[in-house]
């Protein structure tokens, strides 16, 4: 579970949620997976059949920026995406991920390349691009997402503590 | 002891906090949208939400697809109006206007309080001094089951903007000077403080545009001072006490940038990112298919006026259409009686239902492929007006009317003198 594989997607800085699906999509359908086919149309059309499940987003700065959309983690999950791995996140995209269960990875991407063969080690937060052996160390998580991602998100949280349980550890 | 952030929550919690502490704080009132609620009230069920904390304190507004242009939109809108009668909730219904200018138009937003809503620009209400927040669906559901969220205390960049603008300079071009200079994420994770005599000598509406594009620097909060024109704005819409909440003078900040506005020309976000920031002088005399004045960046009385007052006797450019959205029914009111709307028809505008109405590519006002949109909000994304291979440029309503008149983008000082 903690053990992921995939081929890397690379995108730029700055890729905002209406490029991970647009508004138009967002309120015609309820459907997450009907939605997920359009996941970043605007900027490469196709994308959706190019991604094997499993596979990663990978990218530059402030990845998640503009609207609060939790449609944009959901249809990323949907599409297949098993992890995205950035410099940076928009700080209500990061939260969602972790409320939705998708994992999500700060670090220096730059090394990475379009169609690198990744594996991720979530647990110790180490990414391995296997052909050319590197390894690339990703800043840990606060503790209370760790705490919200192991329950499986933020309904099993809850569902699971009847309210939020973040703090008694300190 | 404390910034803004770090002294409303701690005054939330009964114990002083600092920048990077963890903490579940009470939330004083919520709000979602049409594009958040569906995923809300499944969050909400799903989480095993049976009642909502305090159903007075949350309010579901419909302003994104109003009124509904397609069945699936229709039928979102019918299940928000169930859930909402359901719990005993406010429901803003089609027509109200947009969220961000009911919550301080209907006093949900007060000083010292903490907001959290299914929307980004929830940030907005920092002009009110309130610690709001955008936050997405899941959050929002847990906030009300349990009346509380888990924040991270930002810590604090403090922006001190003084001066006086010229003629012809609104809070938007402040607003976009902002955007600009911090950068798209020059802020992420982080609260603003705006401070300073441009701040001072502007209206809470004015004010409300510039907090508004606070979580274009990837601010969480951009907080302003509750200072005698709040507590005004805020007479006749809430009976509750009003107190605002000041940082200390011990407060610490990561940063302070001071600088003086007096020299500041009107501002425009180029195509596709909104820190592409440029002075007028840079993109004038590019042609524009479609001018948009509205949202909650700039759909208020204030905003209208201007406009209007550019448009009076005037014609629109025969290539460029006008729309505008007045932000809420309030304000469209004002505005028809106050003869605005009647120079904007006359001029050649489209009046549209007070709402999010053309900013987020949703229902009317597409723009065709290869377009040029001068409009008023606060976002200029690829596709976010519906139409990927359209242009969008972000300004204020002045150099929106103008450039709307010439059908190029102009300089609004020309009509300022
Ligand atoms: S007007 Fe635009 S930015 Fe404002 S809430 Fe509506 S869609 Fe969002």
């Amino acid at each position: 579970m903690n053990l992921l594989r995939g081929r890397a997607h690379r995108f730029g800085d700055n890729i905002n949620t209406d490029y991970i699906i647009s508004g138009k999509y967002k309120f015609k359908t309820l459907d997450i997976n009907e939605m997920a086919k359009h996941v970043m149309e605007d900027l490469r059309p196709g994308f959706y059949n190019e991604i094997e499940h499993g596979d990663f987003i990978v990218a530059g700065r402030n990845f998640g920026c503009g609207s609060s959309r939790e449609q944009a983690p959901l249809v990323l999950q949907a599409a297949g995406i098993g992890a995205v791995i950035a410099e940076s996140f928009a700080r209500v995209f990061y939260r969602n991920c972790i409320n939705v269960g998708l994992p999500v990875l700060e670090c220096d991407t730059s090394s990475v390349e379009d169609g690198d063969e990744l594996q991720v080690d979530l647990r110790k937060g180490l990414i391995r691009i296997v052909a050319k052996g590197t390894i690339i160390k990703a800043k840990p998580l606060p503790a209370v997402m760790v705490r919200i991602l192991e329950d499986g998100g933020l309904v099993e949280h809850f569902r699971k503590h009847g309210g939020f349980k973040i703090n008694e550890e300190g | 002891m404390g910034t803004i952030s770090e002294n409303i929550i701690s005054n939330h919690i009964g114990a002083q906090v600092e920048a990077g502490d963890i903490v579940v704080v009470p939330v004083d009132f919520i709000m979602s949208q049409d594009g958040t609620t569906a995923l809300t009230m499944q969050a909400f069920e799903k989480m095993g939400g049976k009642s909502i904390y305090a159903p007075d304190r949350y309010a579901i507004i419909i302003d994104h697809n109003a009124p509904s242009p397609v069945e699936g939109v229709s039928n979102i809108h019918k299940e928000m109006r169930r859930f909402a009668s359901q719990h005993g909730t406010i429901l803003y219904d089609v027509g109200e206007g947009v969220c961000h200018q009911l919550m301080p138009e209907k006093g949900h937003a007060l000083p010292g309080s903490i907001i959290i809503g299914a929307d980004s620009h929830t940030c907005t209400y920092g002009a009110l001094n309130a610690f709001a927040t955008g936050m997405g669906s899941t959050d929002v559901a847990a906030a009300l089951i349990s009346g509380k969220t888990w924040l991270k205390v930002p810590s604090t960049i403090k922006l001190i903007y003084n001066g006086i603008l010229q003629s012809g300079v609104f809070s938007k071009d402040v607003a976009l000077h902002m955007v600009g200079s911090l950068t798209a994420d020059g802020a992420t994770y982080k609260a603003l403080e705006i401070y300073g005599e441009i701040i001072d000598a502007l209206s809470v509406e004015a004010r409300m545009t510039i907090a508004n594009m606070a979580v274009e620097t990837g601010a969480k909060v951009g907080l302003m001072r509750c200072d005698e024109k709040v507590v005004d704005y805020l007479r006749g819409r809430t009976s509750e006490m009003i107190k605002g909440v000041d940082a200390t003078d011990d407060a610490v900040y990561e940063k302070v940038i001071k600088e003086d506005l007096s020299k500041l020309p009107p501002q425009v976000a180029k195509p596709h990112q909104v820190d592409q920031v440029v002075p007028v002088d840079d993109v004038i005399g590019i042609e524009i298919d479609e001018v948009f004045i509205g949202t909650c960046t700039n759909g208020r009385l204030e905003d209208l006026r201007i406009a209007a007052r550019i448009f009076d006797g005037k014609k629109v450019a025969k290539r460029t259409r006008l729309i505008v959205a007045p932000a809420s029914r309030e304000i469209y009111l004002k505005a028809l009686e106050e003869g605005i709307l009647a120079k904007i028809v006359k001029a050649g505008g489209v009046i549209i239902t007070p709402g999010c109405g053309p900013c987020v590519g949703t229902g009317g006002g597409i723009p065709a492929d290869n377009e040029n949109v001068l409009s008023t909000a606060n976002r200029n994304f690829k596709g976010r007006m519906g139409n990927s291979k359209a242009f969008i440029y972000l300004a204020s309503p002045a150099t929106a009317a103008y450039s709307a008149i010439n059908g190029v983008i102009s300089d609004p000082r020309e009509v300022f003198q």
